[in-house]
């Protein structure tokens, strides 16, 4: 396929590998892929064995699903126990523990609850049946977030009145921002989400190089990206220098996609966030501008239960990066894909799913 | 993916011989022949066909330093 397996030829991810041996001299060095399509893309690939032993890659908050906290599920699914209420969704809310049900069991007990692949559907859904309330539930990044903005955008324009999105969206520079100030993460160099970046730019990300001196690299998802943005990130730090370079340029420009980015600000606003094991981050969440507030499902009263926190699961460090998938007890014993107890064991972005799929680490 | 055709604020791609339709919205002039990036239905950015060249390129510098000492 053109523009993709040029990507993955095996010789050039080969040379990358040996140029990272040679920056790298055997130092240790810790990096982060912020990305949970990174996280899956380096098991996959089996970029992730393949690696000097001194380089340590932790993963980090960037699986939407997983930093969603329980309080956001408990309101969706008290959302879909009202009558006359079609919760959509992407599929891989699906299974998320909440504080004491899923989305999935829900909707074994009858609640009407449907996947969609994109926000598009979920308004032409509500366009079919205007005798249904149907939520939306928007989770995601700055990669799904201007997507969600035109289809409220659309459903205005069509003058839909039963079109509403629970906004549970997140930003990513905050919470790297986040991750910066925290001292036990304590990374020397950042793969940045190529995606995330695809729409907001690298401009966003300059304070980790300039505030922070943290190397930082924006990556594609193909094994090569992947090879290269880790070589790029060893010159980095071999050389002891820090700033913000683009691996992944025929997607990322340093301004982004300026169209898509002010879709997204002309329905939404910034507002604090609380990002599953990481707790409130100012500024790293979104909710309607006043404007478009009847579209605003936070504004259906449901009766929503007290959360609690699942006992013993370690996602909130794991998402971190401080502790990984094989330190929690319950990870690949009471908490399986099948069985998760955790949302990155849900997510087939999750640090743990992808764990348990392709191999406990040594 | 390649846009294939343009009708208004949607477009077609067609991946692997698979044709899909999504949404042009956040496309600054979308044009028939570009290679889109598209997630959950909505293109966020046209394929660089230049710089995906020279990332090959750069590539082959790599190739060409790691057998250097």
């Amino acid at each position: 396929m053109k523009y993709l397996d040029e990507f993955r030829a095996p010789e050039k991810v080969q040379s990358c590998l040996a140029e990272i041996a040679r920056l790298l001299k055997g130092r240790e060095a810790r990096i982060m892929e912020v990305c949970g399509t990174h996280t899956v893309a380096l098991f996959r690939s089996g970029l992730k064995k393949l690696l000097p032993k001194g380089l340590k890659l932790l993963s980090g908050p960037g699986c939407p699903v997983c930093v969603t906290p329980n309080s956001y599920l408990d309101r969706a699914i008290a959302l879909s126990r009202l009558p006359g209420v079609t919760v959509t969704t992407f599929g891989d809310m699906f299974r998320v523990p909440g504080s004491s049900s899923s989305l999935e069991r829900e909707k074994a007990s009858g609640a009407d609850i449907r996947m969609v692949y994109s926000p598009a559907d979920a308004v032409e859904l509500a366009r079919q049946d205007p005798s249904r309330k149907f939520v939306f539930l928007g989770v995601g990044f700055e990669t799904t977030i201007p997507g969600v903005a035109s289809s409220v955008l659309h459903a205005r324009s069509l003058g839909l009145r039963n079109f509403h999105v629970l906004c549970g969206h997140k930003l990513v520079p905050p919470a790297l921002r986040a991750l910066a100030q925290d001292k036990e993460t304590a990374v020397q160099g950042l793969l940045l989400p190529g995606h995330v970046c695809t729409v907001i730019g690298s401009t966003p990300c300059r304070f980790l190089a300039e505030e922070f001196h943290i190397p930082s690299v924006v990556t594609g998802f193909e094994p090569l990206d992947l090879a290269k943005g880790i070589a790029m990130l060893a010159r980095q730090i071999a050389e002891g220098s820090a700033h913000i370079e683009i691996q992944y340029g025929r997607s990322v420009k340093p301004e982004g996609n300026p169209k898509a980015v002010s879709v997204m600000d002309s329905v939404f606003r910034p507002c604090a966030s609380v990002w599953r094991g990481i707790g409130g981050i100012p500024g790293s969440g979104l909710e309607f501008r006043p404007e478009f507030s009847a579209f605003d499902a936070a504004r259906i009263p449901a009766e929503v239960e007290p959360e609690r926190s699942n006992p013993g699961c370690l996602c909130g460090s794991v998402l971190k990066g401080t502790r990984t998938p094989a330190d929690c007890p319950l990870f690949g014993a009471a908490c399986t894909p099948e069985d998760p107890v955790g949302a990155c064991m849900v997510s087939s972005e999750g640090t743990c799913a992808a764990h348990y799929r392709y191999g406990r680490e040594s | 993916m390649e846009l294939k055709e343009v009708r208004d604020e949607t477009g077609v791609v067609e991946v692997g011989g698979v044709r899909r339709e999504i949404q042009l919205t956040l496309m600054e002039d979308p044009k028939v022949g570009d290679y889109l990036i598209v997630h959950a239905g909505f293109a966020i950015q046209k394929l660089d066909k230049d710089q995906a060249l020279k990332d090959l390129e750069l590539f082959a510098e790599i190739e060409r330093r790691a057998g250097q000492p």
